[in-house]
């Protein structure tokens, strides 16, 4: 057993680390169903140190600009939101870079405009192009474990499953698909969409998710920074769930002993 | 007419056999709870929502609208402003300013006229234009148009509300840097479209209604539909609008859709009838008008029948009303409307379609809009 000392150093260096770059804080916010005047207070209460805004959205040098309302310390994750495929996705990308956003870039390919979908093939050329452009890729993606692979072998510094359609609160409906992702793709795994509630931004961390992002949750609460609070707090306790190791949870019934296997006999040599 | 592409698509009888299968005055308070309780409305739920049986329960449908607007757009309210560049037209509309036997100033804002408004709109902050004409292909050709969309691209996302056009033409315009249609059916019922429409090319209904389908297949990105509400039975034409505007998410899925809801306003029939010259001895007669209960009525059922699309809110209605869909179904405003020929930097070159109730410029509407705890949205758009 670890002792409290040793329990302490861990946490203290328990870091996201996304492509080179090192965070403390494993929750991400989306900006884009915020006013931004309160945008300010969510990411305060939240313990925010990434944000994600559309490019499309980035209106610089003009009125009600997002990026006017991010404070120091906090990194932008521009996404490719409006790109129909993986061509858009890179110019997209591109006006990214020129607008001063960097070369992380969360990758949005998505040709439904009734369910949002993300496209994963469109989005595995789309990580392949931006890699290759030397951008750090981090692509929104349907949990499905060999494109995840794909996205992985192409150069994406995180994979971003959904837990659920986005803006619908519903959670982790893809629970066991994410769980597969976690065992396998030796990426962050980051939960992206559809997590409506601090419970189930907890639960995906628990599951091993490395941050859990979220938007309408928080932007759409009575109390934008309570709300912003409550899911800071969530997702530290799933990552501490997760570091100390869920303890075995029985499923339906007290087990016996060995029911199945008392027959055996341990010493064999009389 | 001979111009007039036509595209193999199944689109309008399957939209007019979907939208004529119900009757509104069968619907009851029931159909209208079993509609809220549903996460994805059936046509026959949009139906019970524009239905008669769901007026004394529009605080109810609010509600729920409410929470769809705010689940899909957050607080975002977009900021554009139509820019009128022609008013020439060789249609004969009963309803419309424009039309061509109405006495009024004609004109088009030539390339310096153009630069001029369009910095002007740029000064005030806007990154979003809609560039309006009348339907006349020699005065407001498709080059002239072209320049038009070319110079705005600098500083706006652009969007046509004109005359329809062909799946080239609509290409040529894309490649110009234009990626949004408005084309509005005015009404869905062929009968009443043909007696209200009594000449010019925009007699071609079926030309009309496939023009949103053109300007996909042509590249844009996104298209509105809308009836003119009160010209045939405003029930009927929301059911129809809707169903069309499904029926084109279907079938060219990535496409951003959106509603427009203009309206006839209820009128005492010897005024409009006189000023607007429908003494039509071919027996015109425009229903009896419709109140804001009833346009409220159908935007809160466009909002749930199809939670994730646009809604734009016209200048035509007054600010009160206007301040108080935003957030409830509405997601996008206009500001700082002129609906003459031009009329911000210069003279009105021509008279404008109709008159506007909301006259706020963009500081008060984007003041109005964070007032009631929304985000004012200059830009939401790239072209790629």
């Amino acid at each position: 057993m670890e002792n409290g000392r040793t329990n302490q150093k861990e946490l203290t260096q328990d870091w996201l680390e996304i492509g080179g770059r090192r965070f403390r804080s494993r929750f991400i916010l989306g900006s884009g169903k915020f006013s931004l005047d309160l945008t300010r207070a969510a990411l305060e209460n939240g313990g925010v140190e990434i944000v994600t805004l559309a490019v499309r959205r980035a209106n610089m040098g003009g009125e009600e600009n997002v990026l006017d309302y991010l404070p120091p310390g906090v990194t932008p994750l521009p996404n490719t939101s409006g790109a129909r495929n993986a061509e858009e996705a890179l110019r997209v990308a591109r006006l990214a870079r020129e607008i001063g956003c960097g070369d992380f870039i969360k990758i949005e390919v998505i040709r439904d405009s009734k369910y949002l979908l993300p496209d994963n093939y469109e989005t595995l050329r789309a990580t392949e192009l931006l890699a290759r452009e030397g951008f750090i890729p981090l692509p929104y993606m349907y949990p499905d474990l060999n494109a995840a692979r794909d996205m992985a072998q192409a150069g994406a510094a995180a994979i971003m499953p959904l837990g659920a359609p986005i803006g619908s609160n519903k959670g982790l409906l893809t629970k066991e698909f994410i769980r597969i992702l976690v065992e396998e793709i030796n990426l962050p795994i980051i939960v992206d969409a559809g997590i409506g509630r601090p419970s189930q931004a907890c639960e995906a961390m628990e599951l091993g998710a490395a941050a859990v992002m979220a938007n309408t949750a928080i932007a759409t609460a009575a109390k934008v920074a309570v709300m912003a609070r409550a899911f800071k707090l969530a997702v530290e306790a799933g990552r501490l769930g997760w570091l100390a190791g869920p303890g075995r949870v029985l499923e339906s019934r007290a087990e016996a002993s060995s029911p199945l296997t008392g027959f055996l006999r341990e010493d064999e040599t009389d | 007419m001979a111009y007039m592409e036509q595209i193999d698509s199944p689109l309008l009888p399957e939209t007019l056999a979907v939208a004529g299968a119900f009757d509104f005055a069968a619907f009851t308070a029931a159909d209208v709870y079993g509609a809220l309780g549903r996460e994805q409305l059936r046509p026959v739920d949009l139906a019970a929502l524009l239905s008669p049986a769901a007026l004394p329960l529009l605080e109810y449908v609010a509600e729920r609208a409410q929470a769809a607007t705010v689940k899909h757009f957050g607080a975002a309210v977009t900021l554009f402003t139509p820019l009128y560049i022609a008013n020439y037209c060789e249609n004969e509309c009963v309803y419309c300013g424009f039309n061509c036997r109405n006495k009024i100033r004609r004109g088009r804002l030539n390339e310096t006229e153009l630069a001029d408004e369009m910095e002007n709109i740029a000064s005030t902050g806007l990154k979003e234009i809609l560039l309006l004409t009348g339907e006349a292909r020699r005065q407001a050709d498709l080059d002239y148009i072209g320049r038009a969309v070319a110079m705005a691209r600098n500083y706006f996302t652009v969007g046509l509300e004109i005359y329809p056009l062909n799946t080239d033409e609509y290409a040529y315009l894309h490649k110009m840097g234009a990626d949004f249609v408005s084309v509005f059916q005015e009404t869905y019922d062929p009968e009443i479209y043909a007696t209200a429409h009594r000449r010019g090319p925009k007699r071609v209904y079926a030309y009309r209604f496939h023009a949103q389908e053109r300007a996909l297949r042509a590249g844009m990105r996104g298209v509105a539909v809308g009836a003119l509400l009160g010209l045939g039975d405003h029930r009927r034409d929301a059911l129809t609008a809707a169903v069309h505007a499904a029926l084109l998410q279907k079938h060219y899925p990535g496409a951003e859709i959106s509603f427009s809801v203009p309206r006839l306003r209820p009128y005492a029939r010897d005024t409009l009838t006189d000023k607007a010259g429908l003494n039509d001895p071919r027996g015109f007669r425009l229903g009896a008008g419709v109140g804001e209960r009833e346009l409220l009525q159908v935007m809160l059922a466009f909002r749930l029948f199809m939670p994730f699309a646009g809604i734009t809110v016209s200048s035509r209605e007054r600010a009160g009303f206007r301040d108080h869909v935003l957030g409830l179904c509405a997601t996008k405003v206009s500001a700082g409307v002129k609906v003459g020929v031009g009329g911000r930097t210069l003279a009105e070159k021509g008279d404008g379609q109709f008159e506007i109730a909301d006259s706020r410029g963009v500081g008060a509407m984007r003041a109005a809009i964070r007032t009631r705890g929304l985000q004012p949205v200059f830009k939401d758009h790239v072209y790629v």
